[in-house]
């Protein structure tokens, strides 16, 4: 087991990489140049366009720039922005923490929602609550997540004066309520669908007759032998799920004024700060891969038939 | 066993997981919360101004965002009222005989917010930094009228020397500008807030300046919370007319002017700057009297390139023809919501010189916009392109001009849309627009000189058109060496007159501001730029 993990963290470096790479290449075939941009319609002086790239090493050929940005990563360096001229870094720690306390948020209110919603359809599939859920779920999937946004907006701020229409510069969690269910709701529906199937499906297996017949009160049947098997495939989506919604959410966070990691990489590549994109897409690599990490780790536990050597 | 095992692994993993992405705790800020809108102090007025591009030194400033946070906190010697007259605010007189050099006296007892106090030399030191080209400022080309300024900045190399030697010291409150030659309107030029003074703090640590400047404005820096917000207070001290009448300003970014607006009506925002396209429709109702809806000294145009296919070496008489075939009044009402007020000249209205060219150009007159683009020989293939950045809201006035344009006039027009304003300035920078292209320009000072020198003047960096003409030129130079004020401005009023005859651009439509406040604030204004006068603004 610790091999396996070790095998698979030294594998990130490479997609690492290679990521970092693509990404680099990317933003510098763009079209437009950061520096000019700068003086928008205003009058243009080459020399100091001239000057500024320099200074930024803007000037330097793809390889020698790519080749800047990964011995500076190793001095924690994520570079700096054109414009405002403060470190990457920074914007990356200002956008993280409210991305990750969101994502969280979203994350448990899929899981618990989400699964629970799925298990109560899957005892009892084919009936009224199962339709039910999947009619709902059905709605969950199909309203795109900006409509959602609004009528909650419209809804809980406007008309009944719940909560707060926007996320404030503070962003406390009851703040975050309202985003994170949004953000969450897609999720949630396939959850609840994937936990439904599985359910549905494994109440039919043999071990689950086993299980009954040994005698085992119902409680310990679906809470341990039920649900174990059946949360194999929900986990597999819960962990790339993790993963985006720690990439941000441009639409979710630009409704409820959350300024977190989506808008962060938005406004990046509007303005062709390209250290700042790289940077921010890394860490989302990053993220992906440990999940993805977790998850298989998670089967393991989940099946003891799954050995990792 | 074997299962929680492998469940202790997976805890191990996921503790390295967490401690590699959590990257900071939340804040903590606890503030006051006297208001309802959180972490806005007592008589305070909040507005949403998002994120400076760059750090807030004057002459580095050149966006609309940055600029709201550097008037604040700084004051050259002379501003502008509403009506776009000059306002001593630092100095107690600018005074020229010839227009080449001009002596400042300031206003004695004004001090910096650290306490040191403002000085002849303050001003000297400060231009001769931001002038020079090692210190890379945006607005540096702003001092190219001072005798030196080859010296600090050079087109190529480095520069001879840090000091230009068209400025000098006189005593504590006085000094003198001397310029390369004669400029009749450079008092106007000093209205600009890249000529603010600087503190000795300063030199000692630029970087540091930007992230927390040290001004001589109104409002004093309290913090910049990065995305978030930017805080100011009121300056006790302060002994200009723009004292400030409220405790201090909350400059607030917002994802998008939706999210702001949703903030506004629920009282968590006191002023909102434009109203998205989406609540247009709807914010009078919403807000009955608290809204601004006003017209400020900016342009919008239609700018033929003289280098394209389509336009090279074309009679004048098409591109008014062209300019003729486009409905504005119906484009304004309908497509824009009101946003815009349709042009009337090349001028806004708000600045000195503007005037009523007593023409129909501007008129839409499909009948006669036909007879003249005949007249002119027409548009070569009978087609042409309106290039325009697809990020910046201009889809649907471009597509609705071209339609009013092929409908009238019978010339096939497409719009061509750059996927960013990046893009599309690039276009223009290396001679690669097909036709035309979307132009836009905010006065820099409120004089109609700025409308014409800076867009038409053959050498003029903004003439993106390449538009040359000798006469203009010669029209302009007569403007530029007027022996006053008044002359220099009707010298560009005749060259105006002029500029419609050569049509090196059609002027669309002048920009509105569409805002509103909320019900605890009152007495907002704007200025001609189009920005609130924040000084102004009291708390109920």
């Amino acid at each position: 087991m610790g091999r396996y993990v070790a095998r698979r963290l030294l594998q990130m470096i490479p997609v690492f990489l290679g990521s970092t790479m693509l990404v680099f290449a990317m933003m510098y075939a763009l079209p437009g140049d950061p520096v000019r941009a700068l003086a928008g319609e205003q009058t243009v002086d080459p020399a100091q366009i001239a000057a500024m790239k320099h200074k930024l090493g803007l000037d330097l050929p793809l390889w020698h720039q790519y080749w800047n940005y990964l011995t500076g990563l190793f001095h924690w360096d994520f570079g700096t922005e054109i414009a405002s001229g403060r470190p990457v870094a920074d914007t990356i720690a200002d956008a993280f923490p409210i991305t990750i306390r969101l994502a969280l948020f979203a994350f448990l209110f899929t899981v618990i929602v989400g699964i629970s919603m799925g298990v109560f359809a899957g005892l009892k599939a084919d009936t009224l609550r199962d339709r039910g859920l999947l009619i709902l779920t059905l709605l969950l999937i199909s309203v795109p997540s900006f409509v959602l946004g609004f009528l909650g907006q419209y809804l809980f701020a406007f008309q009944l004066g719940w909560v707060d229409p926007n996320v404030s510069a503070e962003a406390n969690w009851s703040e975050l309520f309202l985003p994170a269910v949004v953000l969450g709701s897609l999720s949630l529906a396939y959850v609840a669908r994937l936990t439904r199937t599985s359910v549905a499906e494994n109440l039919r297996a043999d071990y689950m007759r086993t299980a009954v017949a040994k005698g085992l009160p119902r409680r310990r049947v679906v809470g341990v032998h039920l649900m174990r098997n059946s949360m194999i495939p929900v986990v597999t989506f819960l962990g790339t799920d993790l993963g985006a919604l720690l990439g941000g959410a441009v639409v979710t966070e630009g409704i409820f004024n959350v300024q977190g990691v989506g808008r962060a990489v938005f406004g990046a590549l509007q303005h062709r700060e390209g250290a700042t994109v790289v940077g921010i897409v890394t860490l989302i690599v990053i993220v992906y891969l440990v999940t993805s990490l977790l998850v298989d780790l998670l089967y393991a536990v989940l099946d003891p038939r799954i050995r990792y050597a | 066993m074997r299962g929680a095992k492998s469940a202790k692994w997976v805890a191990g993993a996921a503790i390295i997981a967490l401690a590699a992405t959590a990257c900071g705790g939340g804040n903590d800020d606890s503030s006051d919360s006297a208001s309802k809108e959180k972490g806005k102090p007592a008589g305070y007025v909040s507005v949403d101004v998002g994120e400076p591009q760059k750090p807030l030194i004057p002459a580095d400033t050149n966006e609309s965002l940055g600029s709201y946070v550097i008037q604040a906190l700084f004051t050259q010697l002379l501003e502008f009222d509403a009506k776009g007259n000059i306002v001593y605010t630092n100095a107690e007189s600018v005074k020229s005989d010839d227009n080449k050099t001009w002596t400042v006296k300031l206003k004695p007892g004004w001090k910096f917010h650290d306490g040191t106090p403002v000085t002849a030399e303050s001003y000297i030191k400060a231009w001769n930094w931001y002038a020079n080209i090692k210190n890379n400022q945006q607005n540096a080309f702003w001092f190219e009228d001072i005798k030196g300024y080859a010296d600090v900045h050079p087109e190529k190399g480095d520069p001879k020397g840090a000091e230009m030697s068209g400025l000098k010291a006189v005593d504590d409150t006085t000094f003198t500008i001397e310029l390369d030659k004669p400029v009749p309107y450079f008092e106007y030029k000093l209205g600009y807030y890249t000529f603010a003074p600087l503190p000795e703090v300063f030199y000692k640590d630029t970087k540091a300046f930007g992230q927390a400047p040290v001004g001589n404005g109104p409002y004093v820096f309290e913090k910049w919370d990065h995305k978030k917000l930017i805080q100011v207070k009121a300056n006790p001290d302060y002994q200009g007319p723009n004292k400030a009448k409220n405790k201090g300003i909350l400059f607030k970014n917002y994802a998008t002017v939706e999210a702001a607006y949703q903030d506004l009506l629920s009282g968590n925002l006191d002023m909102i700057r434009q109203i998205g396209p989406k609540d247009l429709p709807k914010y009078k109702t919403d807000l009955g009297d608290r809204t601004v809806d006003q017209a400020y000294a900016a342009v919008q145009s239609l700018v033929p390139v003289f280098y394209s296919k389509t336009f090279k070496g074309i009679d004048p008489k098409v591109i008014q023809g062209l300019s003729m075939g486009i409905d504005r009044d119906t484009i304004t009402k309908t497509v824009l919501n009101g946003t815009r007020q349709p042009a009337t000249s090349f001028t806004p209205p708000g600045v000195a010189g503007n005037q009523d060219l007593n023409t129909d150009v501007f008129k839409f007159d499909p009948a006669k916009a036909k007879q003249l683009i005949e007249e002119g020989g027409g548009v070569p293939e009978n087609k042409l392109w309106i290039q325009y950045n697809a990020d910046g809201g201009h889809k649907e006035w471009v597509t609705a001009v071209c339609e009013s344009i092929r409908n009238s006039t019978g010339v096939d027009c497409v719009p061509d849309a750059k996927p960013d304003f990046q893009t599309d300035l690039e276009a223009r920078d290396n001679n690669q627009v097909k036709s035309m292209y979307r132009g836009g320009w905010v006065a820099d000072y409120p004089l109609n000189v700025n409308f014409m020198r800076e867009l038409y003047g053959t050498t003029a960096e903004a003439n993106n058109g390449r538009f040359s003409d000798r006469e203009v030129d010669a029209a302009f130079k007569k403007g530029d060496n007027a022996a006053s004020l008044d002359e220099s401005i009707k010298a560009y009023q005749d060259a105006e007159k002029l500029v419609l005859q050569k049509m090196p651009a059609i002027p669309l439509w002048n920009y509105k501001i569409n805002g509103g406040y909320s019900k605890s604030v009152d007495n907002v204004g704007i200025d001609y730029r189009g920005d609130y006068v924040m000084t102004d603004v009291t708390v109920k």
